[in-house]
């Protein structure tokens, strides 16, 4: 086990070290220089300009360069921003929890919707509902999510006003220091009447248009898993002594056939985060997201390189934990190769 | 053979559906400067976000609107669906010939080349997939031809792990060692004995990839990392017409209505290929 697990995040090491390197080449890949966006257009005199390079250690050799860049992301100094002049990671650390918060609430959504809606259409395979079903999850996961927020947004929220259009709590009525930084719990906790609620309804929207394609994966999944199951001897077996079809298919087959699910589950980790890009953006959600690609529009390398660096990493992550559960929880994995 | 496979993609009702509307959207990319009334880029300025024919104020001379500028919509839409598909095609086909040369190097040569390869793919892999390609276009600059690299980029590891995976399959099995044994040399053992028994989940894979493809376009067009204007984009025209979502809902509806048709007929063609070449894959 303990071997498995080593192995693991061995092989996760050349990988990280890799996308240290690219990203460190891309920056450097990119045309003009960032000490002139620093300057700005005045211009400035040359001494100044020595210094700025200097600062930004653009005097040093390339290979330099790059091993001081290794030095200060190991001990988590991911570069400063050229436009807000603060640190990335603490620009990040601000922002974190607010994707975090709006990618587990689409998540939740996609598994408590997703699962038994498979698990139904396997039961009834070759219905309408399972037809209208698999229908439904073909034009789920091929959804434009940026256009399937603006619809929502024009129906829902302006149309029958259901919902806010954007953001995280109505600013106006509710302030409250952030704590958590989960605008659902910093609510909750400061006792203000009404502030939970209002961030709920926040939230719910943007969570829908994230989770979307998680659900339309998840439901098919569990369906073609449920499917196999269901052939299954044991769940023969169980049918044969009499158990209520619902104990079968909840809990003798359903059991069983979540085990691939809840590995495609862990795969959606970095479809979120892509997803949460274009979320945040529609709905204004002020998270790591929406302030990458803020960072694009301003041409501030140092916090794109930053963010690509951390987004990443902390995927990597995610997906290196998921496959130690998976090992956990599959025997045949722990012990096989 | 090929009745074979026509009788089992028949079979398949969405299977049909899909490569009936792909059919009719390539035939209307393909004569879009017949079809279209207008040029995508012409713009009049007497007749700024007119309304589809059907609303109240809508006009047979402009039949799905005008967008702010006043181009009209139905030509940009057509025009829309070459620019898309013209995305998709390329990135699958660079990503078929590289994906299948990277990853029958790697499959045969083994040792060094192998290791770095599959290092390579999965360091691409960890990045999600848009902030990969949101990177490749900062670095680049946002264009048309920067997309389809920037997207080729992120959907190469697919085809290459495909093709490395079903490679070294094959060449374990004994018709391959019996071709060596023949004295068959090493590039037409790669290409004409073992790819044509690795091609079946390629082919699948690469009709899903042009789907994959269109949708991370446009995603990146929407972010105004894509094509830029004046090219009719359909992920372009969803970014520009967002201003005018109160006013003129339509602007928003037709083009991501356009980019989800595609997409959802391009992979119901890929299920049926999937499901017709190799039923060990079905998924029902």
């Amino acid at each position: 086990m303990l071997k498995y697990f080593l192995r693991r995040i061995a092989l996760t090491i050349p990988t990280f070290v890799a996308l240290m390197f690219v990203t460190f080449v891309a920056i450097r890949l990119v045309p003009g220089d960032p000490v002139e966006v620093r300057v700005g257009e005045r211009g400035i005199s040359a001494e100044r300009l020595a210094h700025f390079r200097h600062e930004l250690g653009l005097d040093q050799p390339v290979w330099k360069q790059f091993a001081d860049y290794m030095w200060q992301l190991v001990h988590g100094d991911f570069g400063t921003s050229l436009v807000t002049n603060q640190k990335v990671l603490t620009e990040f650390a601000a922002l974190f929890p607010a994707t975090i918060e709006l990618g587990l609430a689409g998540m939740l959504i996609a598994i408590l919707v997703g699962i038994p809606a498979g698990a139904m259409a396997a039961v009834k395979r070759g219905t309408w509902y399972d037809q209208l079903l698999m229908g439904i999850s073909v034009t789920g996961y091929s959804m434009p999510i940026f256009w399937w927020g603006l619809i929502l947004i024009m129906v829902v929220a302006e149309g029958w006003g259901l919902t806010p259009v954007s953001g995280r709590i109505d600013l106006i009525k509710y302030y409250f220091p952030p704590v958590t930084g989960f605008m659902t719990v910093d609510a909750w906790m400061s006792g203000q009447p009404g502030a939970f609620l209002d961030a709920l309804h926040h939230l719910v929207l943007p969570a829908i248009v994230l989770g979307t394609i998680p659900l339309a994966v998840i439901a098919r999944m569990t369906r073609s898993s449920m499917l196999e199951v269901l052939n299954e001897d044991y769940v023969r077996t169980a049918r044969a002594k009499g158990l209520p079809p619902r104990r079968v298919v909840g809990i003798h087959a359903l059991r069983n056939a979540l085990i691939p699910v809840v590995t495609i589950i862990g795969l959606q980790v970095g479809t979120l985060v892509a997803g949460a890009v274009l979320t945040e953006t529609i709905f204004s959600w002020p998270g790591v997201g929406k302030w990458l690609i803020e960072a694009v529009g301003r041409r501030d390398y140092p916090a794109l390189q930053g963010g690509v660096m951390l987004i990443s990493a902390i995927v990597m992550l995610v997906n290196l934990g998921v496959d130690m559960l998976y090992g956990v929880i599959n025997p045949r994995i722990r012990h096989g190769s | 053979m090929a009745l074979e496979f026509w009788r089992a993609y028949r079979e398949n009702r969405g299977a049909l559906l899909g490569l009936a509307v792909v059919t009719v959207i390539v035939i209307l990319a393909f004569l879009a400067d017949v079809i279209a009334p207008y040029s995508p880029t012409e713009q009049f300025r007497d007749a700024v976000r007119m309304p589809p024919v059907w609303a109240d104020g809508g006009t047979w001379r402009f039949i799905l609107g005008t967008d702010g500028l006043g181009r009209d919509m139905l030509s940009r839409l057509l025009h829309g669906a070459r620019v898309s598909l013209f995305i998709g095609v390329s990135v699958m086909s660079v990503s078929f010939v590289v994906g299948i040369a990277l990853g029958l190097s790697a499959a045969w040569f083994r040792g060094a080349l192998d290791v770095v390869v599959s290092r390579v793919m999965d360091l691409i892999m960890a990045v999600p997939s848009l902030v990969l390609a949101i990177l490749v276009v900062a670095v680049l600059g946002p264009s048309l031809a920067n997309t389809i690299v920037a997207v080729t980029i992120v959907y190469l590891p697919r085809y290459v792990r495909l093709v490395r995976a079903s490679a070294l399959n094959e060449l374990s099995k004994e018709y391959v060692i019996a071709s060596r044994v023949a004295g068959v040399g090493p590039l037409r053992l790669m290409l004409s004995t073992v790819l044509p028994n690795c091609l079946a989940p390629l082919i699948v894979q690469a009709a899903l990839g042009v789907s994959d493809a269109i949708l991370e376009a446009a995603a990146l067009g929407f972010l105004g990392l894509g094509a830029q204007p004046p090219i009719a984009e359909w992920g372009t025209m969803l970014a520009d017409a967002r201003e005018f979502i109160r006013s003129n809902p339509s602007l928003v509806t037709l083009p991501g209505l356009a980019i989800l048709v595609t997409v959802v007929s391009i992979n119901l063609l890929g299920d049926g290929l999937r499901d017709a070449l190799d039923p060990k894959m079905r998924t029902s």
